[in-house]
């Protein structure tokens, strides 16, 4: 009886994850497949899933075109320094809301939050503004600063959930080991802290990687655009046949880092990093 | 290696909580110190301000001569075994003995040599490779003795290290604990709430209740002389019985029967009515096991034994007793001081393993009269203390009034105290 009513839920589960699985992969699948067209198969709109002629022609074209490649490098640079900064700062803080007593640190918390409440697009205006006037329109930094402060408000939730998780006498027993708050919070704490940094550190990540809207309000030239940006421009000669396949490739490739990031990480991201530690 | 000075310490809390109160306690060089008490008497706290982990409020506390108070935990150089023991998950047993090492930026040879050294006296050789989430509770308590004692510190300090192990592996491990110290000669201080560690390792030790020390001296005069009713209760398994008593000349009447007991314990009880008798369970037996010579009728009495647990080597029987009021409320204010809760007044009594006493039966018992303590109910002073052999007692009868005065103030800041 029991094993049957297991049986069935199992075989239920099964059919559920089957169906998500379908409707989440399939239009990527279907940009995968396009992306392998030719321009002509695509022009004359072409039904079938499967291209008649796969061919790898787009991603010839899209390497050789100097404006992606420059849009890719942009996108890894801002990408990369908005993460590290973002996870250096929300590591201190949160390090700072978990273990000290202050005054005002609800208010800390409450305010992080507050910041992440706004929505992008009402500050793209004032951020224009601003950046026209200090010099840091169509800019690394102008991209940077943004996509950090978005993104600190969530990595300083994350990470002080795991400080906290943390039992305070390892860094009690570093100290008497004979280290400085430092070495005990650089030796001890961070490697424990370890998922939680990997876990804000790819938030910040794909947030950077994916944001459209700043990207392409505070840029002007490839010399900072980042490629979801840069992607909008690929026009092609005909407004109304735009190139269907070369944009399928441009995201196939815009999106392999971040697959290759998270298979990486995947493994650093589990969480029981710290059993062993005490008693448990 | 170093002696360790406290001199009157006090620690008052931010929101006035006062958990340590005037405390001043010798640690000779080479020293095991136990301090004990129930849960919530400052003895962590105590144990924290000496590897500098809580401020000192007021008072000197001296290493080796040296003024420690405003230094940092490393300039110390002292090293702790944590009760959870806090070893690092992610670093292996080698690296976790090695860490305090590394920190001191040692050569690779020498913290080889030494670490090799410290997992082969606590049987870790075979383990250095792994992380601590794969080792047993007892091996993870030897990895965190090891990063005690593989550098040169000038003393051990302990926080009820044993507590999360399991009976049989505390008992091997107190053994291997005193081994390693006596072999060592290191200065110990060691922190636990169970009367037994405190006896059995222990060189002296400083029982305390409610942030004040009552008693400072070796366990055999902490058995033999309590200096108040409250370290009679704490030291001794099963605990001492208290039972309400009158004494007339060198009579001292029980709710069993009169006793004799000699002059000078009974001259030092006169003329203060109602007392409270202290008779430690071993210190009564069943008349019928023991030589006729040394039974007499003045020092035996008869009574109906409620219950019997035979343990072998020897047994225990409860006798049940009435409690006259006057007593019975400082019988229960003490049972709860010692973290206990005892439904009944009853005799405890440690009977010979050969006795053949059984559940309901009307026992002739013999007590031990020269044996017994009196104790002052009002104040809780023991009046028949043997002061030459009972360590250094602060304050007397004070220290017991003075814990009651602390603990009302501790309970007005903060009724739930259970902080240790």
């Amino acid at each position: 009886m029991a094993g049957n009513t297991s049986g069935k839920t199992a075989v239920g589960t099964w059919i559920g994850f089957a169906l998500i699985m379908l409707w989440c992969l399939f239009p990527v699948a279907w940009i995968i497949s396009l992306s392998f067209k030719s321009e002509g198969e695509t022009a004359a709109g072409s039904a079938q899933f499967l291209p008649k002629e796969p061919t790898f022609d787009n991603y010839k074209a899209i390497i050789d075109n100097p404006d992606f490649t420059r849009a890719l490098i942009n996108s890894f640079g801002i990408a990369l320094i908005a993460t590290l900064l973002s996870v250096i700062f929300a590591t201190l803080a949160a390090y700072a809301i978990a273990r000290l007593e202050f005054k005002g640190k609800r208010l800390v918390l409450s305010l992080a939050l507050a910041i992440a409440m706004f929505p992008v697009v009402a500050l793209v205006g004032p951020l224009f503004d601003m950046w026209t006037t200090f010099g840091l329109f169509n800019t690394w930094p102008g991209l940077i600063i943004p996509y950090m402060s978005f993104t600190l408000p969530l990595a300083i939730w994350t990470l002080s959930a795991f400080f906290r998780e943390i039992p305070w006498e390892m860094e009690q027993a570093a100290q008497v080991d004979g280290a400085t708050s430092w070495q005990a919070f650089r030796k001890v704490i961070v490697p424990l802290a370890a998922p939680g940094v990997f876990t804000a550190a790819i938030l910040t990540f794909f947030f950077a990687w994916n944001e459209f809207v700043l990207a392409i309000s505070l840029t002007s030239t490839t010399s900072s655009r980042t490629v979801p940006a840069q992607m909008s421009f690929f026009v092609g000669p005909d407004p109304f046949n735009p190139p269907y396949a070369q944009l399928a490739t441009a995201s196939v490739i815009v999106t392999l880092p971040v697959i290759v990031i998270v298979l990486l990480f995947q493994r650093k991201i589990v969480a029981g990093l710290t059993s062993g530690a005490v008693k448990g | 290696m170093a002696a360790i000075e406290m001199k009157n310490i006090v620690k008052k809390y931010g929101d006035g909580f006062p958990a340590v109160n005037d405390v001043s306690i010798d640690v000779e060089d080479g020293e095991f110190l136990i301090l004990v008490g129930p849960s919530g008497c400052g003895k962590s706290t105590l144990l924290r301000m000496i590897v500098g982990l809580e401020d000192i409020t007021d008072g000197d506390m001296m290493i080796g001569g040296k003024k420690v108070n405003d230094l940092a935990p490393r300039d110390r150089n002292l090293s702790m075994v944590f009760q959870n023991y806090a070893l690092y998950p992610h670093l292996t047993v080698y690296e976790n003995i090695a860490f305090p090492l590394r920190l001191a930026n040692k050569p690779d040879s020498e913290v080889d040599e030494k670490v090799r050294e410290a997992s082969k006296t606590l049987e870790l050789d075979e383990h250095l490779e792994r992380k601590p989430g794969n080792l047993s509770g007892g091996q993870r308590q030897r990895v965190a003795m090891g990063r005690a004692i593989v550098r040169d510190a000038e003393a051990f300090l302990f926080d009820e290290p044993l507590s999360n192990l399991d009976a049989k592996l505390r008992g091997q491990m107190r053994t291997e604990i005193s081994r390693l110290q006596k072999r060592l000669g290191i200065t110990t201080v060691y922190v636990t709430h169970d009367q037994t560690e405190a006896m059995t390792l222990g060189d002296r030790v400083a029982v305390l209740k409610r942030g004040v020390l009552q008693q400072h001296a070796t366990p055999r005069e902490l058995y033999e002389n309590p200096a108040n009713l409250f370290v009679a209760g704490f030291i001794g398994s099963p605990p001492m019985n208290f039972l309400p008593a009158k004494v007339d000349g060198n009579k001292v009447e029980l709710p069993f029967g009169t006793l004799t007991i000699p002059e000078d314990k009974a001259a030092k009880a006169q003329g203060k009515g109602l007392l409270i008798a202290g008779i430690r369970p071993d210190h009564f037996e069943d008349a019928s096991v023991m030589d006729a010579d040394k039974v007499s009728d003045e020092a035996t009495f008869n009574a109906t034994v409620d219950v019997v647990e035979w343990l072998g080597n020897e047994a225990y029987a409860y006798i049940p007793f009435e409690a006259p009021p006057e007593v019975r409320e400082q019988l229960t204010q003490l049972e709860k001081d010692l973290d206990g809760e005892s439904m009944r007044t009853q005799l405890v009594i440690s009977l010979d393993g050969a006795s053949r006493i059984k559940e309901g039966d009307d026992a002739t018992i013999w007590v031990d009269a020269r044996k017994i303590h009196l104790f002052d109910p009002s104040t809780g002073e023991n009046l028949t203390m043997d002061a030459d052999n009972a360590g250094i007692v602060p304050g007397a009868a004070e220290a017991l009034a003075k814990a009651e005065e602390v603990g009302k103030e501790q309970d007005a800041v903060d009724p739930h105290a259970a902080t240790t």
